[in-house]
């Protein structure tokens, strides 16, 4: 039998905006003392600057300890207490992202540069997993727009693809005698998708960097598709013009399409989208129905206008 | 070959209450929010997963006997009991608390969604067998009849099997071990069955 190790806090206890901001000041203070060793904040734990963006929900977040204790990040296994028990092993610096294809400036993106050189955003987005369930989490990011933009596209430019890092001695669950998935992890936007201002490269949550678990050191937020378009730990970005392959769709093309936007009207063939349930919330809380395009239609319901979304799922 | 007597001085009652351990622990975690982030989903996997323990433990009886020669059948019918009724938590906690009663959605996922079918298909198949496990239904359908009737938990488990291997995204390891070891305990019976017509 499962032990679950980690102490929860009640649902009254769940952090509220105030004692996490609290919590910011204190680590901020901690950390100018000189006294992040001894709280278990490295270096590179400090806290980020940020500002705040419209774009963010004033929804109550999801706790820093569920967040970073139920994930899916098949990396390091399937379970979803996995991640938090094998990414301490993962190596994030240095860490580049490649970033290259149909772009006039191809290069590389360094994990410093991002974190000091972009604006960085908190971003309240709500989160819904393709398994219908749901967080509000509180990224930090820079919009991926602004990002790419350093790159120069060229006009014929269609898509991104992204790829995850593939590094088996880190990642357990990439080796062994299942492999879950394919490896490298590969995911994909169209570029109005990509430059799309809701759409963020992430570096960190709850004012810090990104907990291991969490895709460190880098990586996307798009808060209107299901949870596994946001890939994590990015190594490389490229600009194509044919729409790139993407894991879960190889995995099983008839449940995962290349969009996987948030729809309570299509079913997964295996389970209904129509509700969800709210990380947090303990055995007795209603379910929530699960808005179209995840409360994002409209900011992005444009995008998609005169598609047939049963169709592209 | 001698059986060895150790293995049955506990009485067979007792598999009750040491049976339901789990689930007394399962529910007082779930109450008091110990377990984890989604403790629904871990409610209602672990109820799951303890009834496929007590069923595959079921399954296992007569070959510890005929193989190694360990006589637990004693034990079975308690086994069994404890099995189904690990079946029936993971069920209610299904309609009770994850689908809160939404009957229309709970008939929509029996009918749409393979994996639910199967899972009730065995729930189905089981109860016939709850319901007869004791001596007065021996007596009354007489025991090869009975026994006969008792062959239903061969598909019931492999159903709930099945019901596990579906239910993931992709392929993984543990429901397929559970898929595997059943595979190799009702392929025996089939050729114990099969050795016993030739020999007949
Ligand atoms: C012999 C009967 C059954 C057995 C042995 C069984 C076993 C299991 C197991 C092992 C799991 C997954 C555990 C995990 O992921 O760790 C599971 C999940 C599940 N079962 Fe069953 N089950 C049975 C019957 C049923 C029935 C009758 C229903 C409802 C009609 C049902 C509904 C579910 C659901 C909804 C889940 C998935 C929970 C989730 O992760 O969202 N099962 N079951």
């Amino acid at each position: 039998m499962t032990v679950y190790k980690y102490n929860q806090p009640l649902p009254s206890e769940i952090t509220s905006k105030s004692d996490y901001l609290n919590r910011r000041t204190f680590m901020a203070g901690a950390a100018g003392l000189g006294l992040s060793p001894l709280i278990g904040i490295g270096a590179t734990h400090a806290a980020l600057k940020t500002s705040k963006s419209p774009y963010s929900t004033d929804e109550k977040t999801t706790a820093l300890e569920h967040v970073t204790s139920y994930n899916n990040f098949y990396e390091f296994g399937t379970g979803k207490s996995d991640p938090a028990k094998h990414a301490g092993s993962l190596t994030t610096r240095p860490w580049t992202v490649d970033v290259g294809g149909m772009v006039n400036k191809p290069g590389t993106l360094d994990i410093e540069t991002l974190l000091t050189k972009f604006p960085l955003e908190e971003r309240i987005y709500r989160f819904r997993c393709v398994e219908a369930w749901s967080m509000v989490i509180p990224w930090v990011g820079i919009p991926l727009a602004s990002v790419l933009k350093q790159f120069d596209a060229q006009g014929s430019a269609k898509y991104v693809a992204f790829e995850t890092l593939e590094r088996p001695e880190e990642m357990p669950g990439q080796g062994g005698l299942f492999s879950s998935l394919p490896w490298p992890y590969l995911e994909g936007l169209r570029m109005d998708e990509a430059l799309h201002p809701l759409t963020i490269l992430a570096v960190g949550l709850y004012g810090d960097v990104l907990p291991n678990q969490n895709g460190a050191p880098v990586r996307l937020v798009v808060p209107w598709k299901y949870g596994f378009k946001s890939i994590k730990s990015i190594v490389s970005m490229k600009l194509t013009e044919k729409e790139p392959p993407t894991s879960w769709n190889k995995a099983g093309p008839n449940e995962y399409g290349f969009y996987s936007n948030v729809n309570p009207e299509v079913s997964h063939p295996r389970w209904s989208q129509a509700s969800e349930r709210v990380i947090g919330g303990g055995i007795f809380a209603a379910r929530k129905d699960t808005p179209f395009l995840n409360g994002y239609a409209d900011e992005v319901g444009s995008l998609y206008e005169g598609m047939d979304l049963r169709k592209n799922y | 070959m001698a059986q060895s007597r150790i293995w049955t001085v506990l009485p067979s009652w007792l598999i009750y209450p040491i049976g339901i351990i789990p689930a007394v622990y399962l529910f007082y975690a779930a109450f008091t929010n110990q377990l984890g982030a989604d403790p629904l989903d871990a409610l209602e996997n672990e109820l799951g997963e303890w009834a496929l323990k007590f069923l595959v433990a079921g399954l296992l009886i007569t070959p510890l006997l005929k193989i190694v020669r360990i006589n637990l059948v004693k034990y079975r019918r308690a086994i069994g009991l404890v099995a189904f009724v690990y079946v029936a938590l993971h069920l209610t906690v299904y309609v009770a608390l994850d689908r809160q009663f939404g009957w229309w959605e709970i008939w929509g996922d029996i009918v749409k969604r393979p994996y639910i079918t199967i899972g009730m298909a065995a729930f189905v198949l089981l109860l016939p067998l709850a319901v007869t496990s004791n001596n007065a239904s021996v007596k009354k359908l007489g025991a090869s009849a009975w026994r006969n009737l008792h062959k239903l938990a061969y598909p019931a488990v492999l159903f709930g099997a099945v019901h596990y291997v579906l239910l993931k995204k992709t392929w993984h390891p543990e429901p397929l071990a559970y898929l595997a070891v059943i595979l190799i305990l009702l392929a025996w019976r089939f050729f114990k069955y099969r050795q016993s017509i030739k020999n007949a």
